[in-house]
């Protein structure tokens, strides 16, 4: 057992988070969001060539050949810098979606009852319906567009649309859609990682720096508390998180989802509290970060359902 | 990133469930909780069935006395155990889980031949007296007094919630040498006999009803200059090695435990019907991902302490806040699966272990000093006033 990233391991991730700081940094983050906070065409077809997408197809396919525990290492770094658009959709869907492994479609998710994201930005739609999964595209996708609505989005990285029921298009079925739920769960984990990770840089750091009563506010204890208690939140969530990676087990990886999503939505609101009014700001990142977690906490493994699944496996 | 076991350590698994299975239907019944020099004898006596056959001071290295296992197979050792329901280390917990590894890094070589291999047969018990009435948190002001007399210390001072005193022969003891020195400066670790001259144990009783920790006062007890571990006045640099393990690895199979007490009560709930309450039912399912986590955590520190080599880092307070806190959540559902009356009886099953799980965000650390620790130690936050 060496549960340390190998060499591998820790260079994917670096170059991820280069590649990412290079072309995705917080100007680029900000300017996304005041153009509406779409997907960019651009830089989606960067991520492709660069394999996000056909990360897990096997070599004999174009891909690269590498695990869920590699994924999990590249959405731990998407999650950190906020980057927008349905990125997990789109790999997972990338060995039946035309052009999806290269970047040049974009896969968006659609899960009953829930509004979908990215949905004009989309040239195929995952239809997630409990344990079934499906593709729907070309002119099924377009009558679906034509009847959707807009919702004024929570998340100003995420644009939203309201569908009517997904039941009357026609689509492809895809198999094991059981698998593709757990896996879509476990990256969304992931990204919820990264998203707690940079909520705690960013509260040290704002600590260090601010001063109050003559002191940075980080000596004091209640802040210094609050802090540490994000650091164990997201420790605790990274190793539930790397160790499903490794056992797919789908026990395990409820539990990392319940768990990812509580230390990103606790460790933001925890950032929002150590940054002061500030916090409360447009222009602070903290709101983001809070907003994207609370989006992605219901997408394909609710609560709710994680808790069930967990308690199921007791006694 | 590697959570599968090798071939060799699959072996030795297997080798040890065998031989759990082999020992644990004869071992005596477990003693009345009251019944101390009981309990001393019941925990002894498992120590020297795991020394015989080979399993005492698995990881601690060879020339102390250990096998020189890896921390991964200290880790199934410990998973084996607790699944098994062997006992605990009871009374053997201070001395195989922080003061023997304590002597076993800081220790000269008569001394880690003195003291190592008794504890590791079961023959002597240690207990921990650092605190003291006025020093708590704040370990560093703490006052019992030793001055060197010849080839003696003479301690006076007195000692509190030091547990396990009344069956214990060794105490690791912290006393002050330098009354002039700034506080964490002149204090030394010191190995004293429980049964010296002027040692007075006065029994505390616990809020769980039980006598598990005492007061202790010292008298002009002698302690031979010999028994020191470390320099004079370097004992604060000796406590924070006994403390990272005491923090780091000493909680480890209790995790294990909690998971098979999870699975009882779900089980409980089960017979009972409390488990078509939905809330009751996702609290426990909640705690599933809490104690899997919390296993994970471990590995990841355990891999981490591998990796480096030696002593524990500050990984093990993170882990020690978290647990201590999952712990008590734990016996909150059990209150809840046993239900508002059962739960007032203490003679039912796990009532008595909500009580003592009170302890576990004080006991080794305050849950508050563990948060000072993370921030300070890993976030790097400025120090306090
Ligand atoms: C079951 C049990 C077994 C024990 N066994 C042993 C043993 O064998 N040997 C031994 O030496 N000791 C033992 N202890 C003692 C234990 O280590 C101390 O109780 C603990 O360190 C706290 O010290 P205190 O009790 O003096 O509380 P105090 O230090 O007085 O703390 C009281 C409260 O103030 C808070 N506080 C104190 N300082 C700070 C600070 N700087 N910042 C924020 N909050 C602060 C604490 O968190 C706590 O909430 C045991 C304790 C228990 C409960």
């Amino acid at each position: 057992m060496d549960f340390q990233l190998s060499d591998d391991q820790r260079a994917l991730r670096t170059g991820m988070r280069e590649l990412l700081a290079g072309r995705f940094d917080r100007d680029r983050m900000r300017a996304a969001l005041d153009g509406g906070g779409g997907v960019g065409g651009a830089l989606w077809l960067e991520l492709g060539a660069a394999g996000l997408f056909a990360l897990r197809l096997p070599e004999t396919a174009g891909g690269v050949g590498l695990g869920l525990p590699e994924s999990v290492l590249v959405f731990d770094e998407v999650g950190r810098c906020l980057l927008p658009g349905p990125l997990i959709a789109t790999q997972l869907a990338a060995a039946a979606v035309k052009g999806a492994a290269e970047g040049e479609a974009v896969v968006a998710l659609a899960e009953a009852g829930r509004p979908v994201g990215h949905l004009a930005a989309a040239d195929a739609l995952l239809v997630l319906d409990g344990d079934s999964a499906r593709v729907l595209s070309g002119g099924a996708l377009r009558r679906l567009v034509g009847a959707a609505e807009p919702v004024r989005s929570l998340d100003p990285g995420t644009p939203l649309w309201r569908v009517p029921g997904l039941a009357g298009y026609e689509s492809e079925p895809l198999p094991d859609g059981a698998r593709l739920r757990r896996e879509g769960a476990l990256l969304t984990a992931a990204e919820q990682l990264g998203s707690a990770a940079r909520s705690l840089e960013a509260a040290v750091q704002h600590a260090g720096e601010r001063e109050q009563f003559g002191a940075p506010i980080g000596s004091f204890q209640a802040v210094k508390h609050l802090c540490a208690g994000m650091l164990v939140r997201a420790e605790t969530a990274r190793s539930a998180v790397y160790a499903a990676a490794v056992t797919e087990d789908p026990v395990e990886i409820a539990g990392a989802k319940l768990l990812a999503d509580e230390a990103a939505v606790g460790n933001a609101r925890d950032c929002l509290q150590v940054h002061g009014g500030m916090g409360f700001t447009w222009e602070a990142d903290v709101h983001l970060h809070l907003k994207r977690a609370w989006l992605r906490a219901g997408q394909w493994l609710t609560a709710a359902d994680a808790e069930e699944a967990l308690a199921a496996d007791l006694g | 990133m590697d959570l599968s076991y090798t071939e060799e350590e699959e072996a030795f698994r297997a080798r040890l469930r065998e031989w759990l299975g082999s020992v644990l239907p004869g071992l005596p019944a477990k003693p009345d909780p009251g019944d101390w020099p009981g309990r001393r004898a019941y925990d002894a006596g498992w120590q020297r069935l795991l020394y015989d056959a080979g399993y005492a001071g698995l990881h601690w290295p060879a020339d102390a006395g250990g096998r020189g296992a890896t921390p991964t197979q200290h880790l199934i050792f410990l998973e084996e155990t607790e699944r098994a329901g062997a006992p605990y280390v009871g009374a053997n917990f201070v001395g195989l889980l922080h003061a023997g590894p304590t002597i076993a890094a800081e220790g000269t070589a008569e001394q880690r031949a003195r003291w190592l291999p008794p504890v590791l047969r079961g023959d002597e018990i240690w207990c921990q007296g650092f605190s003291e009435p006025e020093a708590g948190s704040d370990l560093a002001s703490l006052r019992t007094r030793a001055v060197r007399d010849g080839d003696d210390y003479v301690v006076s001072g007195s000692k509190i919630w030091t547990s396990h005193a009344e069956v214990a022969d060794w105490c690791e003891l912290l006393v002050r040498t330098d009354t002039q020195a700034p506080k964490h400066r002149g204090i030394s670790w010191l190995a004293m006999r429980m049964d010296a001259p002027g040692v007075t144990v006065r029994p505390l009783r616990t809020l769980a009803g039980s006598t598990e920790f005492a007061e202790m006062f010292l008298d002009e007890v002698r302690v031979p200059v010999s028994h020191r571990v470390g320099a004079e006045n370097d004992g604060w640099r000796v406590t924070m090695v006994t403390l990272s393990f005491e923090r780091g690895t000493a909680f480890v199979g209790e995790v294990v435990a909690c998971r098979r007490t999870l699975d009882a009560l779900a089980a409980e709930a089960r017979r009972s019907g409390r488990w078509d309450d939905a809330v009751l039912r996702r609290r426990l399912g909640r705690l599933n991902a809490e104690f899997r986590a919390l296993w994970r955590l471990t590995q990841w520190n355990v891999s981490e302490a591998q990796a480096s080599g030696g002593v524990p880092g500050v990984g093990g307070s993170v882990f020690k806040l978290r647990y201590s806190h999952a712990r008590q959540e734990l016996y909150e559902a059990a209150a809840e699966v046993l239900g508002a009356g059962d739960a007032l009886d203490l003679d039912r099953e796990w009532v008595l272990d909500r009580l003592s799980s009170l302890s576990y965000t004080i006991a080794a650390g305050t849950s508050q000093i563990q948060h000072n620790i993370v921030a300070e130690r890993i976030l790097g936050l400025p120090k306090g006033r």
